[in-house]
């Protein structure tokens, strides 16, 4: 026994010739072993004739694709380990700006699973997914009432994609009143999946200014709004965590030279049954549903971002709208109150569809319980804690150190959430935003987004959402004081960061000179 | 305060102490008052988790699913067995809630999920780069049409009446942004007869197998797209492709396709996810993420997301594509099950549909008043003609517990009362046995029930 | 290179690029300031050779991991060499922007633009 019994200053799995480490990146493809398998076909119950005479040989492949042979305990756990090199947010604080990292409550996975939902299939008849259609009817109801806007399309799969029917419903709008305008606005301060639709929706980009307070610069706007205009898009608050107190004027600049304005809905977490896009002007709204509305983000997806419109939008609409109708004593099995939900196709001037069959139902589920569990007066209360949380963090981050090193990059009030920049803290302790977000990750904190937005040098845009508490934001002030001392003291500490993550510092300009982006088998 | 949220009256006061302001109202202070809301919104009570769950039980039950009845329904989403350790896995929250991997330190497994998973997808499509997803199937071909679109700005996509409805009426509208045509090639005798290619041609774009359950000979297709300097697209079943020549293989550009079958829920369409494989002459024009292997400063092996300067947050107005949130979860499942099912396995698994597909459409061909409506190899789905109403045909059969498929007639009119059948492997001899009594008693009921109506 | 470097012999143009000029044709490429802006270099798009390029135009673009740029060009006239070993090794704009570096060839279409270029002293110049 004694003969393995490792010394104080040793790691016990260093006396073994090749230990199980977590720092293993094996692949799947490397676990293979021919003639291992986890699958178990079910038996041949049919006649079996000559694979040959079903399908010619020419029409086959060579060889099989060359999957891994694994047996079910081997993937367990080579996913159960990869899951541990993931950092996730059911396990610490995530204020990454822009994205909402609020908690997934635990009944959404429960009621999506149940098979009367995940086991429907999407061609289902009407009269067989009445359950379905009334979910997704009430869902856009109370869209439509959070945007204060009157339709509402569920279809688009995510917000950039809901972006895209934004702008396509604006195309759209123009054309059915015979203008062809070119041009659509943007802010400087935009998520670059903003300009990105734009291209896309076969417009070009003409950016608008931001003032000296972190609003739209008025002066810029009135001097690019003309009838070649389509259409303004808009994030309120913006991206810099600011209320755009101008909207009304914006809107009537907007909509004086017959353009659309358009509503990124990434920030709507600040402002739910506070104050409504619909109000402010906006004609297009979309929601990000992985965002406000909780669908747990998956490492990348999936999400939703349906879309709300004003009356003179609706008429374009992605195909197929969910209505309600009376029920025409067909036997459909309606709701029993006199009413049937139906997919109506029946709409000559939509834009058509955005993809196949009805969105991603399963997300609508989720954030349709998060609704009901919430009502009113709880989505009232998730924003305010939001704002109250953000400036709250803010408060703690302009004591002492961090204000001289992290100003805030516009100095008021902010909404759910804030800037801070870096450059003073590159420019006297040696260590750039990139650093002090890096030396985070040894911290048990996923760093705020960083260098966005672009406006702000050595950006930090940080969002704690409403589902932290006070100590949470209390020690993440503690831990950002902490490592400007530390920095202070020897910025290579955080320079070299992180140390405690199951890889350091990854070469991202070798992976991009010479790409490997898959196995060779 | 909710059950999600944690500010206490005591919490809310130190706060707003320390913020310096006297009432959360004074937060707001930048939202002119004339736009702020005066009263709740028009939005129900606050409810309990038990109170919720009953209503979602209570809505789910109004839905009629693959567990309620005996279903042959496809059409791009089909009904195939979830391994148990496809849930067990994805509802880990390491998998289930990180953002999209921006620091990679943290992030390695999901940005490993995401190479494991371009290399499962090469390996079917036979090309050699793959992204980690798009949002689904009908707009991963839009996707790929914005690819050729920048690749040679031409004109007109041909595109053929094989694929799927939904991807061709996603594409035209999309393309109508761009100032490009659609133009659609029929189906002959169950496959895309081409018309006459010009250099216009951006793109010709086909289904493997196609919508009406057909195998097209890709290779052919793709010969007629170079010939007219066009790129080939095929928007591909990813379970058929375990057994026919790859996209790779035929001269295909671009293969993308739905890939829900790969242990996605049916969840009434979506979430599932939408893959993505090109040549390396392509690679920079690709939508979305990548992955891509690297070292870190300790040498050791490490993956990252790859080629970011094709995307909106670097590129902007100039980006590949807009999208940001994609289907990582979906796609992670769609590894999973590969892996599970394996090398031998795919194999296996799509053999056995192949022959119960072809026992089940023998089978109903058989029936008098049921015909054929192509006679070209099939995978998993094939396409009969009724001579009566496939309408009321569907709901004789669902009144006795079968949905014997998808009807036709809406999307193609030329096969006014055809029915597309899915034979999965949940569907077993003695399923597919049930479908011909029901389905034979239906259509029999329903050619005597109209020649009743006519008088003969 | 690690440390700043603007060589005399080569004409600068203010978006950060410089032209070697020899005889009737010119080579072009970034300047270390160029460079370092955007980091490590990981890919240069090639433009083709006998492409036209315009004094003050972008005529191709560099990429680093996190950044596009356009490469303007400084003077007028028509591709006749590319720097193909950037294909495989962009690193070297990093390390040797004025010798290895080097991005293209061109004829010089229009001597006279040259006047409007700057030399090495006033082009550090904007650099404050």
């Amino acid at each position: 026994m004694s003969a393995i019994t490792p010394g104080a200053d040793r790691d016990p799995a260093d006396v073994v010739a090749a230990p199980f480490r977590a720092d293993d990146a094996q692949t799947i493809f490397e676990r293979s072993h021919p003639g291992r398998r986890a699958f178990v076909a079910p038996a041949l119950d049919v006649p079996e004739r000559p694979l040959d005479e079903l399908l010619a040989p020419e029409m086959r492949r060579d060889r099989p694709p060359q999957l891994p042979e694994v047996s079910e305990p081997e993937i367990v756990r080579h996913y159960n380990r990869l899951s541990k090199r993931n950092f996730d947010l059911d396990t610490g604080f995530y204020p990454l700006g822009s994205c909402t990292m609020k908690h997934n409550p635990k009944l959404h996975e429960r009621v999506a699973a149940l098979p009367g939902h995940a086991k429907l299939h999407p061609l289902q008849r009407p009269e067989h997914a009445q359950g379905a259609l009334e979910l997704m009817w009430r869902l856009q109801e109370a869209l439509g009432e959070i945007a204060g806007l009157p339709a509402v399309s569920l279809q688009p799969s995510a917000g950039s994609h809901g972006e895209l029917a934004g702008v396509l419903l604006t195309r759209a709008y123009h054309e059915d009143l015979g203008r062809c305008p070119s041009k659509v606005l943007t802010p400087d301060t935009a998520h670059g999946t903003n300009p990105a639709t734009v291209t896309m929706a076969g417009y070009e980009v003409v950016k608008v200014g931001t003032d000296e307070h972190g609003n739209v610069d008025l002066d810029d706007l009135r001097a690019k709004a003309s009838d070649d205009i389509a259409c303004l898009m808009l994030t309120n608050p913006s991206t810099l965590g600011l209320f755009e107190p101008n909207i009304s004027e914006i809107a009537a600049i907007v909509h004086d030279v017959g353009a659309t304005l358009y509503y990124d809905g990434a920030n709507l977490n600040a402002i739910m049954g506070i104050c409504r896009p619909g109000d402010m002007g906006f004609d297009i709204v979309h929601f990000n549903l992985h965002k406000s509305f909780t669908q747990p983000h998956g490492g990348g997806g999936p999400g939703a971002g349906p879309i709300a419109v004003s009356a003179r939008i609706e008429p374009f609409l992605p195909r197929p709208v969910v209505v309600r109708r009376s029920a025409g004593g067909d036997g459909h099995r309606g709701d029993g109150a006199g009413t049937v939900f139906d997919l109506d196709v029946d709409r000559p001037k939509s834009i058509g569809r955005l993809r196949g069959f009805h969105g991603n139902y399963g997300v609508f589920v989720r954030s349709y319980a998060y609704i009901r569990s919430l009502g009113a007066t709880g989505l009232r209360d998730v924003s305010e804690t939001a704002v109250l949380n953000a400036n709250y963090l803010l408060a703690r981050l302009r004591e002492a150190d961090a204000a001289k090193y992290l100003p805030v990059a516009y100095d008021r009030l902010c909404m759910h959430e804030f800037v801070l920049s870096g450059a003073p803290m590159k420019r006297e302790l040696k260590i750039r935003t990139l650093d002090l977000a890096k030396r985070l990750l040894d911290c048990g904190v996923h760093p705020p987004t960083v260098y966005f937005p672009l406006l702000v040098d050595e950006a930090l845009l940080l969002e704690p959402t409403e589902t932290e508490t006070k100590e949470t934001l209390d020690r993440f002030a503690e831990i950002v004081a902490a490592l400007l001392r530390e920095a202070a003291e020897d910025p290579e500490v955080a320079r070299r960061a992180p140390y405690s993550t199951p890889v350091r510092r990854l070469d991202e300009a070798a992976a991009a000179r010479r790409p490997v982006l898959r196995q060779a088998l | 305060m909710t059950r999600y949220t944690a500010a206490t009256d005591a919490d809310r006061e130190a706060m707003l102490g320390a913020i310096g302001v006297a009432s959360i109202e004074d937060l707001f202070a930048d939202i002119p008052s004339e736009l702020r809301l005066d009263g709740p919104l028009a939005l129900d009570r606050e409810r309990s988790e038990q109170e919720v769950c009953a209503e979602l039980r209570a809505l789910a039950a109004r839905n009629a699913s693959t567990e309620d009845e005996l279903s042959f329904l496809g059409g791009g989403m089909y009904d195939h067995y979830v391994p148990a350790l496809i849930d067990s896995i994805l509802q880990r929250s390491e998998f289930l809630t990180p953002y999209t991997p921006y620091q990679p330190e943290v992030s390695q497994g999901g940005l490993q999920a995401m190479f494991e998973y371009q290399t499962a997808i090469c390996e079917l499509t036979g090309l050699p780069v793959s992204n980690a997803s798009v949002y689904e199937g009908p707009s991963a071909v839009a996707a790929a049409g914005y690819v050729a679109r920048h690749d040679n700005r031409r004109r007109r996509f041909v595109v053929s009446r094989g694929v799927h409805p939904h991807a061709r009426e996603t594409l035209r509208t999309h393309a109508h942004a761009w100032g490009m045509e659609v133009v659609e090639a029929p189906i002959h005798e169950g496959r895309t007869a081409l018309p006459e290619l010009d250099e216009d041609c951006s793109a010709v774009i086909v289904a493997q197998p196609n919508f009406l359950g057909a195998v097209e000979d890709l290779a052919a297709l793709a010969r007629a797209a170079h010939e007219v300097g066009a790129l080939c697209i095929a928007a591909c079943d990813p379970l058929p492709l375990a057994l026919l020549r790859t996209p790779g293989e035929c001269g295909v550009d671009i293969a993308v396709g739905e890939g829900q079958t790969l242990s996605n829920r049916l969840d009434f369409g979506g979430p599932s996810f939408g893959f993505f494989s090109t040549t390396e002459a392509l690679v920079r024009r690709i939508p979305g993420r990548i992955a891509g292997e690297t070292r870190d400063l300790e040498g050791r092996r490490g993956f990252v997301l790859t080629l970011q300067t094709r995307e909106q947050h670097i590129r902007r107005e100039r980006a590949t594509s807009n999208i940001c949130t994609s289907q990582a979860l979906n796609a992670l499942a769609g590894v999973i099950y590969l892996s599970w099912l394996g090398r031998r396995g795919i194999t296996e698994l799509v053999e056995l549909m192949v022959q119960r597909t072809a026992y089940a459409r023998e089978r109903l061909e058989a029936i008098d008043g049921i015909t054929a409506v192509h006679r070209e190899p099939v995978v998993r789905e094939f396409a009969v003609a009724l001579q009566c109403s496939a309408e009321r045909v569907i709901a004789r059969c669902q009144a006795m517990g079968v949905n014997p498929g998808y009807p036709l007639g809406a999307d193609y009119p030329e096969h006014p009362d055809a029915l597309l059948v899915a034979i999965t492997e949940q569907r077993s001899r003695a399923d597919i046995d049930r479908l011909v009594e029901v389905l034979g008693d239906a259509v029999a009921g329903e050619l005597r029930a109209s020649a009743a109506r006519v008088g003969v | 290179m690690a440390n700043a470097s603007y060589p005399d012999d080569l004409l600068y143009h203010p978006e950060h690029d410089w032209a070697r000029v020899d005889g009737e044709e010119a080579t072009l490429g970034i300047t270390w300031y160029a460079q370092d802006s955007l980091g490590e270099v990981v890919f240069f798009d090639p433009p083709k050779v006998g492409a036209q390029v315009s004094k003050d135009a972008a005529y191709t673009e560099v990429e680093s991991v996190k950044a596009v740029s356009d490469v303007i060009s400084p003077l007028s006239g028509e591709i006749v060499a590319v720097n193909e070993t950037l294909g495989d090794s962009p690193e070297t704009i990093n390390d040797d922007p004025y010798g290895d570096g080097w991005l293209v060839r061109i004829t010089v279409a229009d001597p006279s633009e040259q006047e409007a270029l700057l030399d090495a002293a006033a082009y550090e110049a904007t650099l404050d």
